[in-house]
């Protein structure tokens, strides 16, 4: 397992360029992503590789493209300080986990990383930071294995019956 | 309990009190898709087990992003996309209009008080009419053309308080990169920036379309205009509307309160690569430039043509720049055209294009090649966005991109009139 290190502001064009948009396979979008602005990612990166980036990942266009590359470059697992709001609905829906630490401390491509959800921490070179748990709302979306399947299980929504989070 | 504007919304919507941190499924007024994030949001309703969509006349669907088909995929793409609109009785704007946020807010399909949803970041434009609109991706998309709804968590507001008149040659452009400047790419994360001040009552629709539309740019969930009389006007001649109040209370919370004051502000440019880097247009003046892109949903107005047209006078445009102009719809393509700028700018020597995203997504056509430089009146200047990852693309406003064209430099707009 390899830790792939991305600073602030990492947006959706770098993580799949514009050009290939036509493109929906997850498996032929990973040969294309960070194109150009971190061309070693496509050809080394192999399942199971985490990606632990700074500031507002995902940011930019609402490509869903941008983590369906990513899971099909074998990526399930994202730790950054925060994420961009539409890209962290698309990781859920694509079956990516977001996982948000905002204290995560300088993490190289050497470190030691291991990644408790449910228990709350990140576990990095020996020091635990905690994360963020995911929005009670999102939990059953994840639990249910994402949107899709989540939405087949049922028949009708219930709006409007909101609850305080 | 006093509301923003946004938690009013909701509430109208629900039919009960909502505020700031409530989580709902909430119905949609609208969901617009679009030929590059539809396919798979067409898709994802099919794996959802849809079969009729929730309610054809609330989905919008139109082609902006890869028109006329720049590929044999994109063809196949929007050929799925037609299909898809004949059978569940969906109507489709197809080309023929121009770029999705434009379109949506001039045929009246957004309203102040509704909650729109679109498949594409800018989506947030519509907030200019005083609509609650956000952008989503394509699975959200997927169970929203199925169930007319979506969770939805109510978000925080962030005042943003503009006083003062803009100088000749300054305006809405200039003062939303000195917000993206201010609070920086991530400032509004999971917020609204809620518009307000004399400068935005002042402003005109096409100044706050560009304010609501680069939200985004800031991480904001949506951006907002209260309605007045301006909305209200501009939404009554689109569709049938009664106009009523809609605006935050006095005393509402906000995440943050900023004022600004734009008697002073100069012309403004975010400089590559990110869209928070912003400088005044003195810090980069002289900057040769090998293409200027005057056009997308954020500055592709009449109003923007207008700018251009005073700068341009009856000069030429430099012939070391590519200038591609491109009105963001048909209707602003025609307003531009029988005002003469049309002609103006083809005699200068600019490429005029016919309504879409064009360079702007960086997958059409106009990219740049490694090493050049663009200025452009679009939204971002992400590394790669336009072309080649070794290119550099600068922001501005429409007047500053003309004074630019003419120069072949980042130039001052006020210094070339």
């Amino acid at each position: 397992m390899r830790i792939w290190v991305f600073g602030d502001d990492i947006d959706t064009d770098a993580i799949i360029p514009g050009r290939y948009l036509t493109i929906y396979d997850p498996k032929e979008l990973a040969m294309h992503a960070f194109e150009g602005t971190r061309d070693a990612f496509r050809t080394d990166v192999r399942e199971g590789d985490i990606i632990v980036a700074g500031r507002n990942f995902g940011c930019g266009s609402s490509r869903e493209h941008a983590p369906l590359a990513l899971r099909g470059a074998g990526v399930r697992l994202i730790v950054a300080r925060s994420f961009a709001r539409i890209f962290y609905r698309n990781a859920i829906n694509t079956g990516i986990l977001p996982v948000v630490c905002p204290d995560i401390g300088d993490i190289g491509e050497k470190s030691r990383i291991a990644v408790h959800p449910e228990a709350g921490y990140v576990e990095a070179d020996g020091v635990q930071y905690r994360i963020e748990p995911v929005p009670a709302f999102l939990r059953k979306i994840v639990d249910a294995g994402g949107l899709v399947p989540y939405a087949r299980e049922i028949e009708e929504v219930e709006t409007c019956t909101g609850s305080r989070q | 309990m006093a509301k923003t504007i946004v938690e009013k919304i909701f509430s109208r919507i629900c039919e009960r009190d909502m505020s700031a941190g409530d989580v709902m499924m909430a119905p949609v007024d609208g969901a617009m898709i679009h030929d590059i994030t539809g396919p798979l949001a067409i898709h994802k309703f099919h794996e959802m087990g849809g079969e009729r969509v929730f309610d054809p006349s609330k989905v919008i669907m139109l082609f902006d992003h890869q028109v006329p088909a720049d590929s044999i995929s994109a063809a196949e793409l929007q050929q799925f996309m037609r299909s898809f609109a004949s059978e569940q009785g969906i109507f489709n704007y197809d080309l023929r209009e121009g770029v999705c946020h434009q379109v949506v807010l001039e045929k009246g399909r957004a309203a102040p008080g509704e909650i729109i949803v679109g498949s594409d970041s800018h989506t947030c434009m519509y907030g200019a009419v005083g609509a609650f609109a956000t952008g989503i991706g394509s699975t959200d998309m997927g169970f929203v053309l199925r169930y007319g709804a979506l969770y939805f968590r109510v978000p925080e507001s962030i005042r943003v308080d503009v006083s003062g008149t803009f100088p000749e040659w300054v305006g809405a452009k200039d003062f939303i990169l000195s917000l993206a400047g201010d609070i920086g790419a991530d400032g509004a994360t999971y917020q609204a920036l809620e518009f307000t001040g004399e400068a935005i009552r002042r402003m005109d629709m096409a100044g706050r379309m560009t304010c609501c539309n680069m939200a985004i740019e800031m991480g904001g969930k949506a951006g907002i205009v209260p309605p007045d009389k301006t909305t209200w006007a501009y939404v009554g001649e689109r569709r049938d509307s009664v106009p009523f109040d809609l605006a935050s209370d006095e005393g509402a919370s906000y995440a943050a309160w900023k004022s600004y004051d734009v008697s002073d502000l100069e012309p403004q440019v975010a400089v590559p690569h990110n869209v928070d880097h912003v400088v005044a247009v003195g810090e980069v003046a002289g900057t040769p430039v090998d293409q200027v892109f005057i056009g997308s949903c954020t500055n592709g107005r009449f109003e923007d043509f207008r700018d251009v047209a005073g700068i341009l006078g009856n000069r030429r445009f430099s012939d070391d720049v590519r200038v591609i102009i491109i009105p963001a719809s048909r209707e602003e393509y025609l307003k531009t055209l029988r005002a003469g700028y049309i002609e103006r700018f083809v005699e200068a020597g600019a490429l005029v294009e016919a309504p879409c995203c064009g360079p702007c997504m960086g997958g059409a056509f106009g990219l740049l090649a490694p090493g050049e430089v663009s200025l452009s009146t679009s939204n971002r200047n992400f590394r790669g966005r336009q072309g080649s990852a070794e290119a550099e693309v600068y922001l501005a406003s429409a007047a500053t991109a003309a004074a630019t064209a003419i120069a072949g430099e980042i130039t001052d707009p006020r210094e070339v009139v």
